[in-house]
C-alpha cells in the first residue's frame, strides 16, 4: 500500500471542514480581538515611555508562558469568572472551548502587534511629525495622514507575525475543548497515526501561509494606495471566514458530545460510544484530546455529555482522597459523592486501567522480580520513567511509602514512547498502564502490588448532570457495561497503536463492538 | 511705524530647563517686510520662529500675529494661516508632490477640484514642470526641487505670512542662489511678510530688508545692513566682517571678465 492510497488520508480529509472551520474561527477571532486591544494601546502609549515600558514588559511575560500552559490556565480562570457572574448577575457562560482559547490566543498575539506598533510609530522622523503640525494638522489628522501610513510596513509586519503565531498556537487549543487542526496532531500522536500528524501540521502551515499572504496583499494595497489590492486581501479573509461557517450551519446543536482524554484508549472508547449512540439514532459527536483536568469540569458544566474516566483518578483528583479502599467500596463511595454533584456514574465497562510498574520480562526473570516488593531491593541501581503526571500523583507517594522505593533516577516521558524505552533498556522500569497493549507487544511484565498501594482504576461511564434522567441515552449505553475485559481492551489498544489503516480510533471502535456486542 | 506690525514679539521668553533659549526678546515685523534672523546654532533663532505659530509655546511676554494675541487663537487655525518652510523640506515621503502641496487647503476643507487647480498654479509659481513632477514622490526629486515643493506647500493656502527655517541651508550654492532670488521675487509679487532663519550673513544681507541678530537667546541688534554696520556690538560687527572680507578676496582672486 503506497502512502497516497492510504485510506487515512480520506479519513483526515473528512474531518477537515470541521477542524479547519473551528481553527479559522478561533484564530481570526483571537487576532481581531488582539488587534482591537493592542493597536489602540500602541497608539496611546507611543509618546508615554513609562506605560509603554510596562505594557511591553507585560506582553513579553505573556510570551514566555508556553502556549499550552497559557491556554490551560485560561480554563480555570474562566471557570472562576463564570461562577462569579452566575452568583452576582445570574449569567452563566461556558468556560470551555472557544472562549478560553480565543482569549489566550488574543493575549498571545499582543506582543508582536504592540512592539511593532510602538517601534513603527516611534521610528518616524520627528521632523515629519513637526511638519504635520506646521502645515496645520490636528493630532488626529497627523496620526491618520502621516504617522500611521509611515509606520504601516513595520506595524503590518507585527500583525503578520501575530497571525502566524496565533494560527500555529491554535493547534494547542484542542486540550481545552476547542476543536482545531490540533485535533489531528493530538489524535495522531496518541494513536501513532502519522498521517494525521502530518495532515494537521501541513493544514495549519498552509492556513498560516495563506493568511500571511492575504495580509501582505492588504499591506501592499494600503502602501501603494491601491484599493483593488486592499479589497482583494480583505475579501480573501472574509471568504475564508464565510467558507468555514457553511459546514456549521446545517449541524444540529442537539448532538450528544462524547468526551475523550488525550490517549489512545480514550479515543477508541469515545469512537465506540459515538458509534453506538448513532446506531440507535441519536446524533452524537466526539470531542477528543481534552486535558485530564478539563474534562471533568466540562462534564460538570454540561459542555460534554459523557465520557469514560477511571475510579482511582477521580478518587485522588476530584475527591482528594489519599486513603485506598477496596474496589467495591471505593466505587460505591465515588458514586454517592458524584451523585451530590448530579453526575451519574452509570457503571463500569469491565476493565481496569491502573498504573503498574512494568519491566522487561527477561530482566524480571533474571533478577527474580515478581512484585514491587522484590523490585524495591534493586531500585537504588535502577532508573524509572513515568508519564507527565505520574510523579506528582498520590499513587507515586503511596508506592514509595509502602515499599520504600528509591530509584537512581526518574524521568518523564510521552506515554507512547515509554514502553519502547523500557524494551530497549533506555530506562529500567516504567510506570505503565495495565490496559496497554504494548506491554505484551514489547514482552514486558506488570509487577504485582501485594500491599495494594495503587488504588483500583475501573473504567467507568460518567454522564453530565443534564443527562441524569435521559432514558434513551442510558439504554444505548447499557450494552457496553461490564462487557470489555482487560484482555479485549489491551488488544484494542494494541490495534490503535498500530500505524496502519485499521488503527484509526473509529476502526478500532468498530472492531471492539464486533468483539463485545454479540 | 505707519501701520501696526504683522508679527510682534514683546518681551518674549522661553526656557528649556535651565537653558534660556529666548531671553526677553522684542521685535516687530511690518507688513510686506522680509526679515532675516541670523545667529549661530543654539542662539535661539529657530525657537523664536516657532513661537510665532505656536509650534513652541512661550513662557512669558506677548506675541501677536496680524493683531491677534497668539494665545487667544486656536493653534491649529493659526498654523493654517501662516506658511511654514521646513529646513530640509519636511515633505511627507508617502504623499505625491501634488498631495504635499495641497495638504493645507485640503485640511481647510477646500473641494478636491479647487485644490488640484491651486496645486497647478503653485507648481507654475515655483517653476516646477507640472507633467514631470506633479505625481512623483518626494524621494524622486532633487534637493532644490524638494525645497521648491516645500515653498509651494507653504504658499498653498494663500497665507500673508511665511516663516522659513533655514530653507536653503542644505542646497548647493548655485541652486541656493537661484532659489533665494526666486523666493525674494515671490515675496514681492505676492505681498508676503517673511521671516527667514539663517546662519549665513551673506544670504541675509542679499535677501532681507532687515536683519535681526541673535546670540544666546538675546536679540543683539536689528536693522538694515547699513544700520547694523554702525552697531557698537563686537559680535554683530564680526558677523558683518566675514561677508565683506569674502567680497574683497573674491574681487582680488577673480578676473573681472569672469563675473559676467
Amino acid at each position: 500500500m503506497s502512502l497516497f492510497t492510504d485510506p487515512r488520508w480520506g479519513d483526515a480529509l473528512a474531518h477537515l471542514p470541521d477542524y479547519l472551520g473551528n481553527h479559522v474561527r478561533v484564530s481570526l477571532a483571537a487576532l481581531a480581538l488582539g488587534l482591537a486591544v493592542s493597536l489602540p494601546l500602541a497608539i496611546l502609549t507611543r509618546n508615554r515611555p513609562t506605560p509603554r515600558a510596562v505594557l511591553l514588559a507585560l506582553a513579553s511575560i505573556v510570551q514566555t508562558v508556553p502556549g499550552l500552559a497559557l491556554l490551560a490556565l485560561f480554563y480555570p480562570l474562566l471557570l472562576l469568572a463564570a461562577s462569579v457572574t452566575l452568583a452576582w448577575f445570574g449569567i452563566a457562560f461556558s468556560a470551555f472551548g472557544f472562549l478560553p482559547a480565543m482569549l489566550a490566543l488574543a493575549l498571545y498575539s499582543m506582543l508582536p502587534v504592540l512592539r511593532n506598533g510602538i517601534t513603527g510609530l516611534n521610528g518616524i522622523d520627528p521632523a515629519l511629525i513637526e511638519a504635520a503640525k506646521g502645515v496645520g494638522m490636528t493630532a488626529r489628522q497627523s496620526l491618520v495622514t502621516v504617522e500611521l501610513p509611515l509606520a504601516l510596513p513595520v506595524m503590518m509586519a507585527g500583525i503578520r507575525t501575530a497571525a502566524v503565531w496565533v494560527i500555529g498556537t491554535a493547534t494547542l487549543s484542542t486540550p481545552i475543548g476547542q476543536t482545531s487542526l490540533g485535533n489531528y496532531i493530538f489524535a495522531g500522536l496518541q494513536t501513532q497515526n502519522w498521517v494525521f500528524v502530518l495532515f494537521g501540521c501541513f493544514a495549519s502551515a498552509l492556513l498560516a501561509l495563506a493568511v500571511d499572504q492575504l495580509l501582505g496583499l492588504i499591506e501592499s494595497g494600503l502602501r501603494r494606495r491601491s484599493r483593488v489590492r486592499t479589497a482583494l486581501g480583505a475579501a480573501g479573509i472574509a471568504a475564508l471566514v464565510v467558507a468555514t461557517l457553511i459546514p456549521t450551519m446545517g449541524r444540529s446543536s442537539q448532538s450528544y458530545v462524547v468526551g475523550a482524554k488525550t490517549f489512545a484508549e480514550q479515543y477508541v472508547l469515545s469512537a465506540l460510544i459515538t458509534d453506538r449512540l448513532q446506531a440507535v439514532g441519536l446524533s452524537a459527536v466526539s470531542r477528543s484530546g481534552l486535558g485530564s483536568s478539563v474534562i471533568f469540569e466540562a462534564l460538570k458544566a454540561g459542555d460534554i455529555d459523557l465520557y469514560v474516566d477511571y475510579s482511582g483518578t477521580l478518587w485522588a483528583n476530584q475527591l482528594h482522597r489519599t486513603d485506598i479502599k477496596p474496589r467495591a467500596e471505593l466505587l460505591a463511595e465515588l458514586k454517592t459523592t458524584l451523585a451530590k454533584e448530579n453526575i451519574t456514574l452509570l457503571g463500569e465497562l469491565g476493565f481496569e486501567n491502573a498504573y503498574a510498574l512494568v519491566i522487561p520480562k527477561k530482566r524480571a526473570e533474571a533478577l527474580g522480580i515478581r512484585t514491587i516488593a522484590d523490585l524495591a531491593v534493586h531500585a537504588s541501581s535502577l532508573s524509572i520513567a513515568g508519564d507527565y503526571e505520574f510523579f506528582s500523583r498520590p499513587e507515586w507517594a503511596a508506592l514509595q511509602k509502602a515499599y520504600g522505593l528509591s530509584f537512581r533516577a526518574q524521568r518523564q516521558m510521552q506515554p507512547d514512547f515509554m514502553y519502547a524505552a523500557a524494551a530497549s533498556g533506555e530506562v529500567d522500569v516504567i510506570a505503565g498502564y495495565t490496559s496497554d497493549g504494548l506491554i505484551a507487544k514489547y514482552d514486558l511484565v506488570a509487577l504485582d502490588d501485594p500491599r495494594h498501594a495503587i488504588p483500583p482504576y475501573d473504567a467507568i461511564l460518567l454522564l453530565a448532570p443534564k443527562r441524569a434522567g435521559d432514558e434513551r441515552l442510558q439504554a444505548a449505553l447499557k450494552p457496553l457495561l461490564g462487557k470489555i475485559d482487560i484482555a479485549t481492551m489491551r488488544e484494542a489498544n494494541l490495534h490503535a497503536a498500530g500505524n496502519d489503516a485499521n488503527s484509526s480510533p473509529d476502526a478500532v471502535g468498530k472492531w471492539l463492538w464486533e468483539k463485545v456486542g454479540k | 511705524m505707519p501701520s501696526r506690525p504683522m508679527i510682534s514679539y514683546a518681551r518674549v521668553t522661553k526656557s528649556f530647563g535651565p537653558l534660556k533659549a529666548v531671553d526677553d526678546v522684542s521685535l516687530d515685523i511690518a507688513e510686506g517686510e522680509f526679515v532675516a534672523v541670523v545667529g549661530g546654532s543654539g542662539s535661539g533663532k529657530t525657537t523664536l520662529l516657532r513661537l510665532a505659530n505656536r509650534l513652541i509655546e512661550a513662557d512669558g511676554g506677548t506675541i501677536t500675529v496680524e493683531g491677534d494675541d497668539v494665545q487667544s487663537v486656536d493653534p491649529v487655525a493659526l498654523r493654517r494661516r501662516i506658511g511654514y518652510v521646513f529646513q530640509s523640506g519636511g515633505l511627507f515621503p508617502h504623499l505625491s508632490v501634488a498631495d504635499n502641496i495641497g495638504i493645507t487647503p485640503k485640511l481647510l476643507g477646500v473641494p478636491a477640484a479647487a485644490v488640484a487647480t491651486r496645486v497647478d498654479e503653485l507648481l507654475e509659481l515655483v517653476q516646477l514642470d507640472r507633467g514631470a513632477h506633479r505625481d512623483r514622490l518626494p524621494d524622486a526629486l532633487s534637493g532644490g526641487q524638494r525645497q521648491r515643493v516645500g515653498v509651494a506647500r507653504a504658499l498653498a493656502a494663500r497665507p500673508r505670512i511665511v516663516l522659513m527655517d533655514e530653507p536653503f541651508g542644505a542646497l548647493d550654492p548655485l541652486t541656493r542662489d537661484a532659489l533665494g532670488d526666486d523666493f525674494r521675487e515671490l515675496h514681492r509679487r505676492l505681498g508676503l511678510t517673511t521671516v527667514m532663519i539663517t546662519h549665513d550673513m551673506t544670504e541675509a544681507i542679499l535677501l532681507a530688508d532687515r536683519i535681526a541678530v541673535m546670540r544666546s537667546g538675546k536679540l543683539l541688534a536689528q536693522g538694515t545692513p547699513a544700520e547694523l554696520s554702525k552697531s557698537g556690538d563686537d559680535y554683530v560687527l564680526e558677523l558683518l566682517r566675514t561677508p565683506r572680507r569674502q567680497v574683497e578676496r573674491l574681487n582680488a582672486l577673480l578676473p573681472q571678465s569672469g563675473a559676467a
